[in-house]
């Protein structure tokens, strides 16, 4: 390189910035200022405005962000110098963030089920054991921080499945991963568990983060940009470095199996699932495999699709096993979060089932079974934070025992909601299921639909367990309390369940809008 | 074409039922029963109404419908009825108000049937006539005289708490101490509003199980009727878990979620078949579909029809069940409450061999010709290992569920044999078993329900005391062994013949099992009902209620009608069964229907 300052001064001249449309890019924008203001309301107002002020801001902004990417529907462009794409399956991916986060934010507004108030913690900051730890269980305060760190994630979730350039999508992915790493710390009650559960996700988050950025490098050490499309171009070229491009793909692949929870990346989930708030499990468990499979999706069909017969394999090993250990792993667990984020891996499996098809069936039933399974696992978490006994939450198995006989509506509902993740007909999970498996056998993998389907099975057989313990066995004496009260978290439980009934009955609505995003394609 | 939606009215009225029975409150308990036996009764009688419009001449389904459910997939709620499925549906609509009747009691099994039990029957341990709290019989001899009394107080209370009294006595039998330090008010708290059973729930789960039924049979849409397959399994699911034996908590989760696993097991299998036979018509047609008129006219290549034959085959081989995917019925024959193990063993089993004559053998008619000597050994195998298993066992409910392994292997048999005299003695056996099994059932039901136990050991002697109930016992043994004159004879008869023509050593060695169905309807027979009454709890048994003729009644009439006179029904069979085989190339020597009408499905490898 000449470092004739002159020229250098003369290029910098004549940089332009580049034209951005504000317009096409508003439901980032409106989610990007209400999580600023939300930081400055949580700065000024008092304590009590708080927490009246931003759930309902946050809540409101998901709204506005939903509205406009309702208007923004048809678009198809590559924005801001090819940094972030808006199309159809970004879209539809954006839209869905926001719903789960919109029920989410309902769970975390939840104050009536703990007697002191709120799933989240009054302080963080105290540590368990010094002074003033026990004070804080029973303080009506909580750390409401909690709701711009949510809206900051969402943010981080909208551009990562928007992003059209890795290094992008490395910024988007740390904005959404940070702020989860704090949320998961934030536990009213087991505080020990939570925090450790902020600790690991935070090291294994941030181990995984590398692993992506050092794709990042590699990806731009074989073609020579972070573009996406400049990728697949160099891909399609013959005559580069291959070794820089399979270290790439394979390190990327890395980072991004680690945030959809795919085996063997997924250790973090049980502990995290577990030892977050369950408000912000549920948002977990829903929003961050949304947008993780987005750019998931984005990165292997749009970057790398040249290469689909190479990633192939490594899909279908990773499916395979992804599965097995979620479905088997499950059956050994007795905390019901934990089984429910073993449940969480299989069905990443599940999902990746469908993108093992490289189809545009697989692209649709991806992004539908993505929507079915965030209504049901949302519903499904909120009703286990219904489930109360003295100490929070009887997450343990054993306390569920005869929950059928003293609280049938709830119950009932939750068998319904595990019945779901089953994938029994006539709920969304059915034709989740049905959806990308039939993607994978039209893509010729039927071998990984029949593992599936076994998996499936072995899966059956642990939600079935639950309802077991719940329908046929005798109540406990000093049995755990179902909150009756009408309260925000039956709306999310409501919405959720209703959902699920909705697309496992009639699902075609959404399959069209699925459809129609997968046939219009990504957008380079 | 007839105009009247016969089929989806038939599906509708039991599912809204059922929905407006689960909304009931428990207290109505009465109001729910009546309105669930109604509704049924409205349901067979739409059936026949139903069986008198349809014309067993014509070709094809009638009174179709078919209407865009998922158009992505081609799916579509699609419904007709062909002759098998016809007379299916008339036997679910028939079995289900007389399993309602014969549950009347069941559930709450207390006060509210106190109009049934004599006064002088006032031994505390068998004071109620539902089996439930007749479980309290053995606890009497294992628990001491404690637990006696603590039921017989509560039950003394029942005065005062209505029909909660039973059911504390039932709770309060397992653990004695209960009922002196709870408070009565608290107590009976306890058990009205957690209560172990709701009578509303279980009626409603009885209404979705027929709607389920219905329209497994209804569906020509084959992803519709997967969704029924699977959907059925739930309400039967919970039917055994939560209103099995109340003593036998283990025992019947246990049998509920073997009962979940292994079909949830098969069906996934078939899932897959389902799939690929969506893919397969994709390949073929351009578009993907699932009606099956659609798909049975279509092409596939032996190797892949072998693979989707075994994804449908081995659903069907666990649902029916055929030999060695069996295990499960025994279990949950034995914890379903008597109308649940009535209607599994009656009515929901049949979908597997429904599924082998519906789809396996029209849509894959090379693969079908390929297995069937395999289908036709496990038949084999099952009738004569049914039939021992039978012979060996103490447990009555689990007596009468192996003998229909026995009777599942002669309508396999039926079905594989390929002529249609066999094949329609294989359908007309369906409706067969369904009547003399669920008599048996319900016989035995009636027995355990005056006994608390479902051992064999307990009776003896009981035709001096109850000789009504003894010779609808003998009855329906009679009729599962094929006594001629009995409906099943006639059935039995044309399945033996048909397969006789077709594979000899095969119909020789099958008409041997019958010798072994006698052995166990008659050693059953005498060791219950015949002899010296050796229990003296025996000897104040009571006959049948006008409740208990009311619901044997028309079963009975049923076996001795089709007996003698089963015209009316092969009449419909027939055609159907005719028409199934000759459209896959089996014909029988004299042809009774003109050739095939799906020249396209003809398949050349299939020989006559």
């Amino acid at each position: 390189m000449s470092a004739d300052p002159t020229l250098l001064l003369a290029q910098a001249q004549k940089i332009t910035p580049p034209s951005i449309e504000y317009s096409s890019l508003s439901p980032l924008l409106i989610v990007f200022a209400v999580a600023l203001i939300g930081v400055l309301v949580d700065a000024f107002a008092t304590r009590g405005a708080r927490r009246v002020i931003q759930p309902i801001l946050a809540g409101g902004g998901f709204i506005a962000a939903l509205v406009a990417v309702a208007v923004l529907h048809g678009r198809h462009a590559v924005l801001a110098s090819g940094a972030v794409a808006i199309d159809a399956p970004t879209l539809f991916m954006q839209g869905t963030i926001l719903v789960f986060a919109l029920l989410s934010v309902l769970l975390v507004a939840e104050r009536q089920l703990d007697s002191s108030g709120g799933a989240i913690v009054a302080s963080a900051a105290i540590t368990p054991g010094s002074k003033g730890s026990t004070a804080q269980q029973t303080s009506a305060d909580m750390q409401t921080e909690a709701y711009p760190l949510m809206v900051f994630s969402v943010t981080g979730m909208m551009l990562f499945v928007a992003s059209n350039n890795l290094l992008v999508m490395f910024v988007a992915l740390e904005i959404l991963s940070l702020p989860l790493y704090l949320l998961a710390g934030l536990a009213r009650r087991r505080r020990l568990l939570s925090q450790e559960a902020a600790m690991k996700y935070f090291l294994l988050g941030a181990f995984s983060s590398a692993f992506f950025l050092y794709g990042v490098a590699f990806a731009y050490g074989f073609a020579g940009s972070v573009e996406l499309g400049k990728v697949a171009d160099a891909v399609g070229a013959v005559g580069k470095n291959d070794t820089y491009l399979y270290l790439s793909l394979a390190l990327l692949a890395v980072g991004l199996f680690f945030k959809i929870g795919a085996a063997p990346f997924h250790s973090w989930t049980p502990d995290v699932y577990q030892g977050a708030p369950t408000p912000v499990t549920a948002f977990m468990a829903a929003g961050t495999k949304v947008a993780a499979f987005g750019a998931l999706l984005r990165v292997f069909y749009v970057a790398f699709g040249g290469l689909r017969w190479d990633w192939r394999p490594v899909l279908w090993i990773v499916a395979i096993l992804t599965m097995v250990v979620g479905a088997v792993l499950a059956l050994t667990q007795r905390d019901i979060k934990r089984m429910l984020a073993y449940s969480a891996v299989a069905h990443a499996g599940f999902l990746l089932v469908g993108l093992a098809g490289t189809n545009t069936d697989g692209l649709r039933g991806s992004m539908f079974y993505l929507v079915t399974y965030g209504f049901t696992t949302i519903a499904a978490f909120a009703a286990v934070s219904l489930v109360r006994t003295s100490d929070g939450e009887a997450s343990d198995l054993s306390q569920w025992r005869g929950l059928g006989r003293t609280s049938p509506l709830l119950a009932g509902t939750f068998s319904f909601l595990l019945l779901a993740l089953a994938g029994i007909p006539l709920t969304s999970g059915f034709t989740g299921k049905f959806a990308v498996f039939q993607a994978a056998i039209e893509g010729d993998a039927t071998p990984l639909v029949i593992v599936a389907l076994v998996c499936s099975a072995i899966a059956a057989f642990f939600y079935v367990r639950v309802i077991v313990l719940m329908f046929f066995s005798e109540p406990l004496a000093e049995g755990p309390v179902v909150v009756t009260r009408p309260t925000l978290t039956f709306g999310t439980v409501g919405i959720g369940t209703a959902a699920t009934l909705v697309l496992g009955v009639a699902p075609q609505p959404l399959l069209d809008l699925a459809n129609t995003a997968a046939t219009s394609g990504f957008v380079r | 074409m007839n105009t009247v939606p016969w089929l989806t009215i038939l599906l509708i009225v039991p599912a809204a039922a059922a929905v407006v029975v689960a909304a009931l409150p428990r207290r109505h308990a009465t109001l729910a029963k009546q309105l669930t036996l109604a509704v049924t009764l409205a349901v067979l009688v739409l059936a026949v109404i139903a069986t008198f419009a349809y014309d067993p001449d014509k070709a094809g389904f009638q009174f179709g419908q078919s209407y865009d459910w998922i158009s992505t997939f081609g799916i579509s709620y699609s419904v007709g009825a062909d002759g098998i499925s016809l007379v299916l549906m008339l036997l679910a609509a028939l079995l289900v108000p007389v399993v309602v009747l014969s549950s009347w009691n069941e559930v709450d099994g207390e006060a509210a049937g106190g109009g049934r039990v004599p006064a002088p029957t006032a031994v505390p341990d068998r004071g109620t006539p539902g089996g439930s709290a007749g479980g309290a019989g053995p606890a009497v001899d294992v628990e001491g005289i404690g637990p006696v009394g603590g039921a017989g107080g509560a039950g003394g209370a029942g005065g005062v708490g209505g029909g909660a009294g039973g059911a504390t006595a039932v709770l309060a039998a397992p653990a004695p101490a209960r009922p002196v330090t709870f408070p009565p008010v608290e107590t009976r708290g306890e058990a009205e509003t957690p209560g172990r059973r709701s009578v509303p729930a279980f009626f409603a789960l009885l209404l979705a199980l027929e709607a389920g039924m219905i329209g497994v049979f209804a569906a020509t849409d084959v992803f519709l009727f997967y969704v029924f397959f699977e959907a059925m399994l739930i309400p039967m699911y919970f039917l055994i878990g939560s209103y099995g034996p109340v003593k036998e908590q283990a025992q019947r989760s246990y049998a509920a979620v073997k009962f979940l696993v292994y079909s949830l097991f098969g069906g996934l299998l078939m899932l897959a078949a389902v799939i690929g036979l969506y893919v397969v018509s994709a390949d073929n047609l351009g578009h993907g579909t699932f009606d099956f008129a659609t798909l049975r006219q279509m092409e596939i290549t032996p190797g892949v029809q072998k693979l989707l034959f075994l994804g449908f085959f081995v659903a069907f081989a666990i649902k029916a069940p055929l030999f060695p995917f069996h295990t499960w019925l025994p279990d949950a024959g034995a914890q379903s409450p008597t109308g649940g193990a009535v209607l599994l063993v009656g009515v929901l089993d049949k979908v597997g061999t429904f599924g082998l004559i519906r789809y396996c053998i029209p849509l894959f008619p090379d693969a079908a010709d390929y297995f069937a000597p395999m289908v036709l050994g496990l038949a084999v195998v099952g009738i004569f290992y049914g039939a021992l298993l039978a012979i060996g066992q103490r447990d009555m409910k689990r007596l009468v569920a192996y003998t229909s392994l026995a009777h599942f292997g002669f309508i396999a048999l039926g079905v594989f044999a390929f002529t249609s005299q066999a094949g329609t003695g294989a359908v007309l056996y369906m409706v067969n078993h369904g009547l003399s099994t669920g008599l048996l059932f319900l016989v035995v039901g009636f027995l355990v329900a005056r006994r608390g136990t479902r051992d064999v050991g307990a009776y003896g002697g009981l035709a001096k005391v109850t000789p009504l109930l003894a010779g609808v016992f003998l009855l329906a043994g009679l009729s599962s062994l094929a006594l001629p004159g009995t409906n099943s004879f006639v059935s039995e008869f044309l399945v033996l013949v048909g397969t006789f023509t077709a594979n000899k050593p095969l119909a020789i060695v099958a008409t041997c099992g019958i010798v072994l169905a006698a052995i166990y309807v008659l050693y059953l027979y005498q060791r219950t009902m015949t002899g010296p009454i050796v229990h003296p709890e025996n000897k104040v048994l009571h006959d049948l209620s006008l409740r208990e003729k009311l619901v044997v009644a028309p079963i009975v009439a049923l076996i001795v009608a089709l007996g003698v006179y089963p015209k009316p029904l092969l009449d419909i069979i027939t055609p159907t069964v005719t028409a199934t085989y000759a459209d896959i190339g089996k014909s029988d020597p004299a042809p009774t229907h003109p050739a095939a009408a799906h020249p396209v499905a003809t398949q050349p490898g299939g020989h006559s």
